[in-house]
């Protein structure tokens, strides 16, 4: 009888061994570089890099969430990004916070050209590279790239720049969804 | 007798064919303008080759696209381009796009043209060229350009050439009446096409109820192996995947195009296009359009100059203004309502309905989902069209892009089923356009998340740099000091006078330390102050200048310190500069001092009051 219970108990041990030294390997060996949780919040966010939340670039904020900062910082994503937040995290979507700033319309910089006096201030400002110019030259903003951040406006020294809402244009229009609210015995009721 | 197999789903809408194939095609004539879109097909649009108030030639190339998937546009008749200016567009936005405006001369003047005497002489390439120059694009549905689609992919050999004849949706009848009076042009097109795909199997599908086609591409298809499919009519055996399924049993994979199975469509309008740009040299400067609907006294097919204003065509069809309740281009199962009749004629305009209140009533409201069941049944891509309204009306875009929302052809037989009268495509439309749209934030956020760590990286890279070049230099003064040390102790020995430099260099030293002194004699001073300046902005104003002017002071001595050490020759300059900042800093705190003794006056003033 001692026996069995020996052979058991060196069986499981052995076994415990091995496995502990298995996952051990494992562990290091497929070791995850960084915090994925970051990159997968850092996806969600709108990438304007325009630091309304506080914090230095859409990185760093993501970085806080990962840490526990609330999740309504973020002005230019606005509810949908809230949601999509709320969604991975599982937390309460809450409010956009509005000390932060309110959603709006995407907006795109433009230079006003034959005002601009080439001081490249707008260029150290600008956080994805989407103002081009050389110093005493004129500057413009590549429009595909400008992420509508806004940084650029303040430093300007003679207020040349404007943020421009964008219109729907013929290429970028989509289909409405069909008008709602209104039931079939409504419309008798305004016909009778 | 050609095999052929049956699609899933589909319906028996009524036809309405019959007014509009009662006349033989007319031509509509010149129109006062012609407004040519500079995009009339997906892809890129084209730019204008041409200037306001230049002449230009029939058959002349007015734009072309650089960039990009696109097409040239031709002019349609000679005349002198009037503007290039955003208007109204066969789209349905109803927003207005740019165009070209013709004012046509009515000499109708060609530009030379060359025709080749025998395609077969050249090599597939110069064809597709001129099928390319000649701004073909598919003239059925979205308008794919005709010689990219006529390039398949290296690996995929097309061994089925369609040539799609079903026109399977109600009112329209352009293909029809191109089949039953241009059968030989559509052939020789259908030829050219063949000789440059080299398929094994070319098969004209025609849907039963069109005899007459039927009969004239018989008589044209004569002689050779083009075969002539009859399939039966039902809504929408035209549409690319289901004719294909009938004529080849085949299914286009998802997210495939036909040429992954072996297969091509393309369409009879194409094919007449393509035989006019080969054996004419003319590019596509015409279509036909049908024209049709109970509001016009003579329904019937134009052959239109492409640019040609549909109410221009409306008026030669005989329209009753009066009796119009809706505008409809494209048929009635997947056109769209026009806001305005100042539209032109595009490569892709098939059909016009001007149609009556009780021909096309205004569709009743919408009423909840009883789940019948009767638009899965009748969906000939076999989705589930009950669930992608569901996810599409509660912005569940995800869920229903798992249900292959992405399938849907939009072809309406949902619609037209549903007994709730639920608008159930202009739903799947929303959707669509919806995650486009995230799919396209998603690809700018992504970019602008790699610009900015590019950027990150290049600034930090930067600061390295200038870090690495700062040691250096303090290396290399270190070195030059050691040296100069080594020979003032030489100089020392040899008993000599020190040079006049290392003297002026000493007297600046004591300078600096002076002021040095001062400056941390002033700062704790500024500490104390900081909150009565809250009230007085000048003061914080002058704060500023202050430490401003310090900060400069630094880097001058920085300068003027490293400048000695290398004994470089503006040392002079820097001295100057110096003191002229001490000067400055020195200003700064007198006028500094004088406004807090101001404010501190009013201060006292104001407590004793």
């Amino acid at each position: 009888m001692w026996t069995g219970i020996l052979i058991a108990v060196a069986v499981l041990l052995a076994l415990a061994v091995v496995f502990g030294g298995l996952l051990g390997f494992a562990s290091e060996r497929f070791k995850v570089e960084g915090n994925p949780l970051v990159d997968q919040i850092d996806a969600l966010l709108p990438q304007t890099q325009c630091g309304q939340c506080g914090y230095p670039g859409c990185r760093p904020y993501a970085e806080a969430i990962a840490q526990g900062e609330a999740i309504n910082k973020c002005p230019p994503g606005g509810e949908s990004t809230i949601k999509a937040l709320a969604d991975l995290l599982d937390v309460e979507p809450q409010p956009l916070d509005s000390e932060h700033g309110v959603e709006q319309a995407k907006r795109v910089a433009v230079i006003r050209e034959d005002e601009c006096i080439g001081c490249t201030k707008c260029i150290q400002a600008c956080p994805v590279d989407a103002i081009l110019g050389a110093a005493k030259h004129m500057h413009t903003v590549i429009e595909s790239e400008c992420t509508g951040c806004d940084l650029c406006v303040e430093p300007c020294p003679v207020d040349c720049i404007d943020m421009v809402t964008v219109e729907p244009d013929i290429r970028t229009w989509t289909w409405t969804p069909p008008p709602s609210g209104i039931i079939a015995t409504d419309r008798q009721g305004a016909s009778a | 007798m050609t095999q052929l197999w049956d699609f899933s789903g589909g319906i028996h809408p009524a036809e309405h064919k019959q007014q509009s194939t009662a006349r033989p095609i007319r031509t509509a004539g010149l129109p006062e303008r012609l407004v040519l879109p500079l995009q009339q097909h997906i892809g890129d649009p084209a730019e204008p080759l041409v200037e306001v108030g230049q002449r230009v030639l029939k058959g002349q190339k007015i734009a072309d696209v650089s960039i990009g998937m696109g097409v040239p546009v031709h002019a349609p008749t000679s005349g002198v381009i009037e503007s290039i200016a955003e208007l109204p567009v066969p789209h349905p936005s109803g927003l207005n796009d740019w165009c070209i405006t013709l004012e046509p001369d009515g000499e109708d003047q060609w530009r030379e043209r060359n025709p080749v005497s025998d395609y077969r002489k050249l090599d597939r390439e110069g064809v597709l060229e001129i099928i390319h120059e000649a701004g073909i694009s598919g003239m059925g549905g979205a308008g794919f350009p005709t010689d990219i689609k006529l390039r398949p992919p290296r690996d995929r050999k097309v061994d089925t050439l369609i040539l799609n004849g079903a026109e399977c949706e109600p009112y329209i009848t352009a293909d029809d009446m191109t089949m039953r009076e241009k059968a030989n042009e559509v052939v020789a097109g259908l030829k050219v096409m063949a000789w440059i795909l080299r398929p094994e199997r070319c098969v004209i599908g025609i849907e039963d109820n069109k005899p007459e086609a039927i009969e004239a591409m018989q008589r044209a298809c004569e002689g050779t192996q083009i075969e002539i499919a009859v399939i039966p009519t039902k809504y929408p055996s035209g549409g690319e995947k289901q004719l294909i399924r009938i004529l080849t049993g085949l299914e286009v994979p998802s997210d495939g195009i036909p040429a992954d199975i072996g297969v091509m469509c393309q369409n009879i309008g194409t094919a007449v296009a393509v035989s006019r740009a080969v054996f004419e040299d003319s590019p596509l400067i015409s279509r036909i359009v049908t024209i049709t609907g109970e509001a016009v006294r003579e329904p019937g097919t134009f052959e239109a100059l492409i640019g040609t204003p549909i109410d221009h065509l409306l008026e030669q069809a005989g329209l009753e203004p009066q009796k119009v309740n809706r505008l409809v281009l494209g048929g009635p199962m997947m056109g769209y309502t026009l806001t305005t009749t100042a539209v032109p004629v595009t490569k892709t305009t098939n059909c016009v309905i001007a149609a009556t209140e009780a021909e096309l009533p205004t569709p009743p409201p919408e009423q909840p989902c009883i789940r019948c069941g009767q638009c899965a049944e009748v969906c000939p891509m076999e989705l589930l069209p009950q669930q992608l309204f569901w996810y599409s009306k509660s912005g569940e875009f995800e869920k229903a892009e798992h249900l292959n929302l992405f399938d849907c052809i939009e072809c309406g037989a949902c619609s037209y089923v549903c007994p709730s009268s639920i608008p159930l495509v202009q739903y799947y439309r929303f959707a669509k356009g919806e995650i486009r749209v995230q799919r396209a934030e998603q690809v700018k956020a992504d970019r602008a998340r790699e610009r900015f760590e590019a950027r990150q990286a290049r600034l930090e890279r930067e600061q390295k740099e200038k870090e690495q070049r700062r040691k250096e230099r303090a290396k290399a003064a270190a070195e030059a000091q050691a040296k100069k040390q080594a020979e003032e102790e030489k100089a020392a020995a040899s008993g000599e006078a020190v040079d006049d430099r290392a003297a002026k260099a000493a007297l600046v030293q004591q300078a600096l330390e002076r002021k040095k002194a001062k400056a941390a004699g002033t700062t704790p001073e500024t500490g104390r102050q900081t909150p009565a300046t809250e009230e007085k902005p000048d003061v914080e104003a002058l704060e500023k200048q202050l430490s401003q002017a310090k900060a400069k002071l630094d880097t001058m001595q920085g300068m003027l310190d490293d400048a000695k050490a290398q004994q470089a020759d503006n040392v002079d300059k820097l001295e100057r500069a110096v003191a002229k900042n001490h000067d400055r800093v020195q200003r700064a705190e007198q006028a500094l001092a004088e406004a807090r003794k101001a404010l501190a006056n009013t201060t006292e003033s104001q407590t004793s009051d």
